[in-house]
């Protein structure tokens, strides 16, 4: 099979679960959305007053940028379930479904408000006064006159919420929420563009068909055709059944694994999955979640194993600003997870993430460079590229502080495209992560840390609190603690992101299940 | 006129339109209006745009509440009557019809029925007899839409909603204004006809003086906000007092005249 046709295949084999997930996420947000933009409309065409504040209320939501707004309802929910935890015994998961469904449901408000609100004040002025003059309630009024008056209007509304929500449920991946959007977030990471497409592609076409039946349906009972109404209705049913029964059938996993956004993260997600599911354990995916959200999850048990790196939970979640060496972190680390958040550290794998400084090997030369040190010379002539997170980390204020670095430009860009931009020139260092394949690939120099401003980013495989004790768990990833150097690690990442011969997570993953057993 | 007590009575009414912020005395829209309607007649009210007969024929099944003074309908103060269910004892044709362009004929006509909660074959019924009342075949009409009449057949089925509920009064808002001159002396006699018939008592407004004198059983004409004058027809056309009802009931006068000049002119 030609290797676009394998990856295809692979996609399709996935289109089951993603695509039934995304229809349940969009249909639960937009069923909200009209059950509380509908009536809050009709209020407001009673009410004069209201309809602008409303109208900006929604304006507002409109303009917040999608992927914003699903994050911000994470830590939200999160406060909320904790504060339920508190006071009733019992907390609900903040993570996936619900955030991107109430963040949906905001979304898919402006186009029904403004449209219900704007066909019920367009019906001619002669037509609301009879319905008065021949002795109809206000409420006759609305459902016999008003609202089937407006319905083509509020119909094309409601097809305009459809399209936006269906569009923006691909953004839920971040959140946990799996959706036709995880074909994207990870195809991005893993340069995979068959899965980008086949994730924009399969989005659209579900937005496209979803849309027409809507449109059918309108016709249909505008035009007072029973049969034609009918068709649509049971368009958007066949739709419903044919994206959700798959899941229905699907058995619930015993273990949820979760992963980043990164490939290396693809892979060891992939690798614990496999020998989970080696061990006899069933196990799920929650891929492309942000950095905050997964180690949220895990803390309150969304996800039952992860892998994080040291030097980010030291920093991020333990604050800690001070540089200590890697077996310091490490124990400290351990000890605070287990009392703090009831966290199990299963053991570190074997290499390291950590951020480092990379130039072009010629270039380096060049510039005499080799060191940190050497670089802060020719700091301001020099452009540094980072990913989006980087320079608002402290990792990059103490490394900027230790050695007074000061660069001409400061460049964000998405890490997969770092390694490239350095590559070619467009910055001359790179925030790079030590464990990345492109490294070698691109022919890189790590520059050394002699200050050891950065701290150390050991991978750590972590569990769930309540999986803390969990023997057939921990006895099925025992085997990778201590296993797979930074080498192993670059090779591995490599073969998932080169383009020639290029592995999908999982294939990489059981090539790197050959090497560990091999050692 | 009879001893029976008048359908309709407007006893001292003052509405101001945009009173009530302070500092503001707002429009004197009615200005102590007094005028009672007798059982059977068909009243027209005449006036210019602007001088508050639609605002008095709004007041009788409150679309609008006066500011001060009394309306009574039949014999009852209208503020204690519920004013949904007055609206659905008087027949109601709008200017500009009115008809709701979603729904057919015939659901147009047994709208008021159809609040009332009669069954549906009884509805069914009245609105074929009601069809055939305004001389619209029910075989063809029933099932047409509003979009697929002629200004005269819309203003028929106007009249045939009007009077669904078997009304005893029905009120009319310039409703033959927007026809052609040959459909709307049609409709207005064969409105006249079925008001005779059926016993009806109606007030109409109107701005057109000839179609008052053609139609109506007694004139009021108003102007600023007052009745300047009342009477029949034929007292104000021979007797007004006022110099402005006196030009007013001459135009039909003059215009009949000068057709019968053109008439006699352009004989051979």
């Amino acid at each position: 099979m030609s290797e676009f046709g394998e990856r295809f295949s692979e996609a399709l084999a996935r289109l089951p679960d993603y695509l039934g997930q995304h229809v349940i996420v969009s249909v639960t947000a937009l069923a909200l959305g009209l059950a509380i933009s509908l009536p809050l409309a009709v209020v407001a065409t009673r009410h004069a007053r209201l309809r602008w504040p409303l109208l900006a209320f929604a304006s507002i939501i409109q303009t917040i940028p999608g992927l914003a707004l699903l994050a911000l309802f994470y830590p939200l929910l999160l406060g909320i379930s904790a504060l339920t935890e508190a006071a009733f015994g019992t907390g609900f998961s903040a993570l996936g479904f619900l955030p991107s469904v109430l963040a949906l449901t905001l979304y898919s408000m402006l186009p029904v408000l403004r449209n219900t609100i704007t066909g019920i004040e367009g019906i001619d002025p002669a037509v609301k006064a009879a319905s008065l003059g021949v002795g109809m309630t206000p409420r006759q009024s609305l459902f016999i006159v008003e609202l089937p008056l407006a319905l083509p209007v509020i119909m094309a509304g409601i097809r305009t919420a459809a399209v936006w929500v269906i569009g923006t449920a691909t953004l839920s991946t971040p959140v946990g929420q799996t959706s036709l959007g995880n074909y994207i977030f990870a195809g991005l990471q893993t340069q995979n563009w068959v899965s980008v497409l086949f994730g924009c592609v399969a989005a659209a076409l579900l937005a496209i068909v979803v849309d027409q039946l809507l449109a059918l349906m309108e016709s249909g009972i505008a035009l007072r055709r029973r049969v034609r109404t009918a068709v649509g209705a049971l368009g958007i049913l066949l739709v419903l059944a044919a994206a959700l029964v798959p899941g229905w059938s699907r058995p619930t996993a015993a273990y949820v694994v979760g992963a980043k956004t990164f490939t290396e993260q693809y892979i060891l997600a992939s690798l614990m999955q496999q020998r989970l599911q080696a061990n006899g354990l069933s196990a799920a995916r929650r891929d492309g979640l942000g950095s905050t959200v997964i180690f949220n999850a895990l803390a309150s048990g969304d996800i039952d194993v992860y892998v994080d790196y040291s030097g980010t939970i030291w920093a991020n979640h333990m604050r800690r600003t001070d540089a200590q060496p890697r077996e310091v972190v490490l124990e400290e680390m351990g000890a605070w997870l287990k009392k703090e958040r009831g966290i199990a550290l299963l053991g570190p794998l074997g290499f390291e993430n950590a951020y480092a400084l990379a130039m072009r090997r010629d270039r380096a030369e060049q510039l005499g460079i080799r060191t940190i040190a050497d670089l802060v010379r020719h700091a301001p002539q020099l452009a540094i590229g980072g990913d989006y997170e980087f320079f608002d980390r402290p990792e990059w204020a103490a490394l900027r502080d230790a050695y007074g670095l000061n660069f001409r430009r400061q460049r964000q860009m998405d890490s997969t495209f770092m390694y490239s931009a350095v590559a070619n020139g467009e910055v001359d260092v790179i925030s790079a992560f030590s464990s990345d394949g492109r490294i070698a690939r691109f022919d890189l120099v790590t520059l050394t840390d002699p200050k050891q401003a950065l701290p150390p980013y050991d991978a750590v495989l972590l569990l769930a609190p309540r999986r803390a004790d969990d023997k057939a768990l921990r006895d099925a990833l025992m085997p990778l603690v201590g296993k797979i150097d930074v080498e192993l690690m670059r090779e591995t990442n490599l073969r998932a992101d080169r383009d020639e011969d290029k592995e999908t997570p999982a294939q990489a993953a059981r090539w790197l299940w050959k090497q560990i057993g091999a050692q | 006129m009879s001893a029976a007590p008048p359908v309709i009575e407007f006893n001292n009414i003052i509405k101001r339109f945009g009173a009530g912020r302070p500092g503001e005395s707002g429009v004197l829209a009615l200005d102590r209006i007094s005028l009672s309607v007798p059982v059977g007649e068909f009243l027209v009210v005449v006036g210019p745009s602007g001088s508050g007969k639609t605002t008095l024929l709004r007041l009788i099944n409150r679309l609008s509440e006066p500011s001060e003074g009394h309306v009574l309908f039949e014999g009852e103060d209208v503020r204690a009557l519920d004013p949904i269910l007055l609206r659905r004892r008087i027949g109601y044709v709008f200017q500009g019809v009115g008809l709701f362009p979603h729904m057919t004929v015939a659901e147009n006509v047994a709208i008021t029925p159809r609040l009332l909660g009669w069954p549906k074959d009884k509805r069914e019924t009245r609105v074929d007899t009601l069809l055939e009342l305004v001389r619209l075949s029910p075989a063809d009409y029933r099932n047409r839409l509003p979009r697929e009449l002629s200004g005269g057949e819309r203003q028929r089925v106007g009249v045939a909603r009007a009077i669904a509920a078997e009304p005893h009064v029905v009120l009319m808002d310039e409703p033959f204004g927007a026809l052609d001159p040959l459909t709307r002396d049609a409709v207005g006699q064969d409105y006249r006809r079925l008001h005779d018939k059926l016993g009806l008592t109606t007030v109409m407004i109107t701005h057109d003086m000839l179609e008052a004198v053609l139609l109506a059983d007694r004139i009021a004409v108003m102007h600023q906000g007052l009745i300047i004058e009342e009477g029949t027809p034929h007292e104000l056309m021979s007797a007004a007092r006022t110099d402005y009802v006196r030009d007013l009931m001459q135009m039909p006068r003059t215009q009949a005249a000068r057709l019968k000049g053109l008439m006699e002119g352009g004989a051979p």
